[in-house]
């Protein structure tokens, strides 16, 4: 009876929805991206939205962080409709989340510690040397200790996204968005990264929503996803990914996560 | 090599073919010499000619045995015949062509067709397309006035204390738009005092009265040349540099960080610039007064014979406090609408290279256009005020 409890309990604290997401659908004037969006993301996951370039992943982001308003749809940060709230709650909530953007994004005229300081001295009452203390730490953290008078355009774009990371996690977030983290990196940069992601997880509880189409991260570290289609503009496959590459039948999710390898063969000459 | 009996060397002529019949229903055809990007490809009609000649014709087959070297103009050729002989149905056997030939036409008819949409290229009509401009300008309108209140708003937040921006920035904008301004600005306003001074000059000379060189000078530059001048090379130097300075934040997504970050765009990065060239403005302005009264002085001393103190008397006869205060006050509405049009066009910058270049030339424009517009409003009410 008793253990019933604690694994209803234990049930409750794996599957608690942080972020509810309710037929969502994003557009540019006419043009629909995606349409009728429902999925939820649990606390402490490290969710991943995949699927092709330009199936409109990035867009989805900017929906969900309050850049840009959905053309119809709901979204939900602990039951509170995010686009539904005055724009001082919505302020509140962005507090609890931090991005990582595709390019990294830092601003340029500032050195490393102060894009991480900027943030925090805007929400935190602590004199400069404890910021700068603090942005030195979160540095370190993703191995960039020593970096803190760098500007931006002196480093690598590895080192960037790293840095864009540390940034992010300036407020110790709830919630971190990651846009495509390691995109355009080397194979043991992009290992490291996602080390550093499971690392978060794992030792501050922190919910990553990931929106990548590297087929290594997307195995190595999340544990659920949705794959957005290009053709059918919606979801058309969610779960566990390691699942859906053992269970999924939809041919485009397969040929995603095989990179093309059951794919038929090219056919004969098309058209003669 | 050549199993058809054709002399080695057409291997090395241009490209050129020729059509076999071995059967009424079947055409080979025959692909001679180098086939590449430049040389002259036979017309494509010669093909659809012998096949109109004789429509038995049911398949074609390619005899590739004279070929020389080739590259994508043989296969855009080959294609071409593939999707003619589709059309007609006409069947065609891909056999007799290199190997290579035959993988680089299935890669190129394997592809599936891109499904997207591109709405561009739809065709309008003239009435839809003067409609959507009508309606791009009418928002472009209604954006400009929205951005000008969010400033007025910001700005009643700075003056209440309660506007967020770094103070270090609002200092090195006031530095880079200001005091590294200087060199720019006493070159311009000295050469235009001395314009002014030489075409006044000659008029003036005529009625023997070069002492009123000073006082064209000294009102025509304090009234408003100065102030104008130092509006348009801030338009060109600062305003431009505010458009590309925010629109490659734009591109960055920098912008999009700082608001997520809940860093007010308006606030952090508008604002100081807009404060910064309210202040350095009339300064500036002040400066180059000065440089174009020395620039006047120079030519009325050196050319005209005039006293330098008799100059500088005329030039402080001529002068009144309500003069300098007008062109100072226009100073500091251009420098205000330098740096609307600058931070705007930078805002409403898009993603790419190429739309930061537009909005910098944007910006530009905007604030001499605006700068000349302010100028004819003030004068005007200056005029019916009686100042």
């Amino acid at each position: 009876m008793i253990g019933e409890v604690q694994k209803q309990n234990k049930d409750k604290a794996v599957f608690e929805p942080i972020i509810v997401v309710e037929d969502l659908t994003m557009a540019f004037g006419d043009n629909v991206i995606q349409r009728d969006l429902t999925f939820t993301i649990n606390r402490g996951d490290i969710f991943i939205v995949m699927g092709g370039s330009g199936c409109g992943k990035s867009t989805l982001m900017r929906n969900l962080i309050g850049l840009q308003r959905p053309a119809r749809g709901k979204v939900f940060y602990d039951k509170e409709s995010f686009w539904d709230i005055e724009e001082s709650e919505r302020e509140r909530i962005l507090r609890r989340i931090g991005v990582m953007y595709q390019g990294g994004a830092l601003w340029s005229s500032m050195t490393l510690a102060e894009n991480i300081m900027l943030i925090i001295q805007e929400y935190q009452k602590i004199d400069h040397d404890q910021a700068l203390e603090l942005a030195s730490l979160k540095l370190a953290l993703v191995g960039l200790a020593g970096f803190e008078d760098y500007y931006p355009s002196e480093i690598s774009g590895g080192m960037k996204k790293r840095a864009s990371i540390a940034r992010a996690m300036a407020l110790d977030p709830e919630i971190l968005f990651l846009d495509e983290p390691s995109g355009g990196l080397d194979p043991i940069s992009a290992r490291m990264l996602d080390d550093l992601i499971l690392q978060l997880k794992s030792s501050m509880g922190t919910t990553v929503v990931v929106i990548t189409h590297e087929l290594a991260s997307i195995f190595s570290i999340g544990n659920d996803s949705v794959f957005l289609d290009t053709e059918s503009k919606t979801i058309i496959a969610s779960g566990n990914p390691k699942k859906l590459l053992e269970e999924c039948d939809n041919d485009t999710v397969r040929r995603f996560l095989t990179r093309g390898a059951s794919e038929p063969r090219i056919q004969a000459i098309g058209r003669a | 090599m050549s199993e058809t009996g054709e002399p080695r060397e057409i291997r090395n002529f241009g490209p050129e073919l020729d059509f076999v019949k071995p059967d009424n229903d079947v055409l080979i055809v025959k692909l001679f010499g180098t086939w590449k990007i430049g040389s002259q490809v036979p017309g494509f009609n010669r093909l659809t000619k012998e096949l109109e000649k004789d429509s038995l014709i049911r398949k074609i087959r390619f005899d590739s045995s004279g070929l020389g070297r080739w590259d994508s103009i043989l296969i855009t050729f080959l294609l071409k015949i593939a999707n003619y002989c589709e059309q007609k149905q006409i069947e065609l056997t891909t056999e007799g062509l290199p190997e290579g030939v035959i993988n680089l036409c299935k890669l190129a008819s394997s592809v599936p067709e891109r499904t997207a949409i591109r709405t561009s290229q739809i065709k309008l009509s003239l009435t839809t397309r003067v409609g959507i401009h009508v309606a791009r300008i009418w928002g472009s309108i209604a954006e400009t006035i929205t951005f000008v209140g969010e400033i007025a708003i910001d700005f009643f937040r700075f003056l209440t204390g309660r506007a967020r921006f770094r103070w270090s920035d609002l200092l090195l904008i006031i530095q880079e738009s200001g005091a590294q301004a200087l060199p720019i600005v006493s070159l311009i306003s000295l050469l235009v005092g001395l314009i002014l001074a030489f075409v006044g000059s000659i008029q003036l000379k005529m009625f023997g009265a070069q002492i009123y060189i000073a006082n064209l000078v000294a009102i025509a530059m304090v009234r408003a040349m100065g102030a104008i001048m130092t509006g348009i090379i801030m338009a060109g130097r600062t305003g431009a540099s505010f458009a590309a300075r925010i629109g490659s934040m734009q591109v960055n997504e920098e912008i999009d960080a700082l608001k997520t970050a809940g860093l007010p765009p308006m606030e952090f990065l508008v604002l100081p610039r807009i404060i910064a060239l309210a202040v350095m403005m009339p300064l500036l302005t002040l400066y180059a007064n000065l440089m174009g009264i020395l620039g006047g002085m120079i030519v009325g001393v050196g050319g005209f014979d005039i006293g330098i103190r008799e100059y500088l008397n005329a030039t402080k006869g001529s002068l009144t406090l309500t003069t300098v205060g007008i062109g100072l006050f226009s100073s500091f509405i251009f420098g205000i609408l330098v740096a609307t049009a600058g931070c705007l066009r930078g805002m409403q910058c898009s993603r790419s290279a190429s739309a930061v270049g537009e909005a910098t030339t944007s910006a530009v424009v905007t604030s001499i256009v605006s700068i000349i517009i302010a100028t004819a409003i003030i004068t005007i009410g200056c005029n019916i005020l009686g100042i």
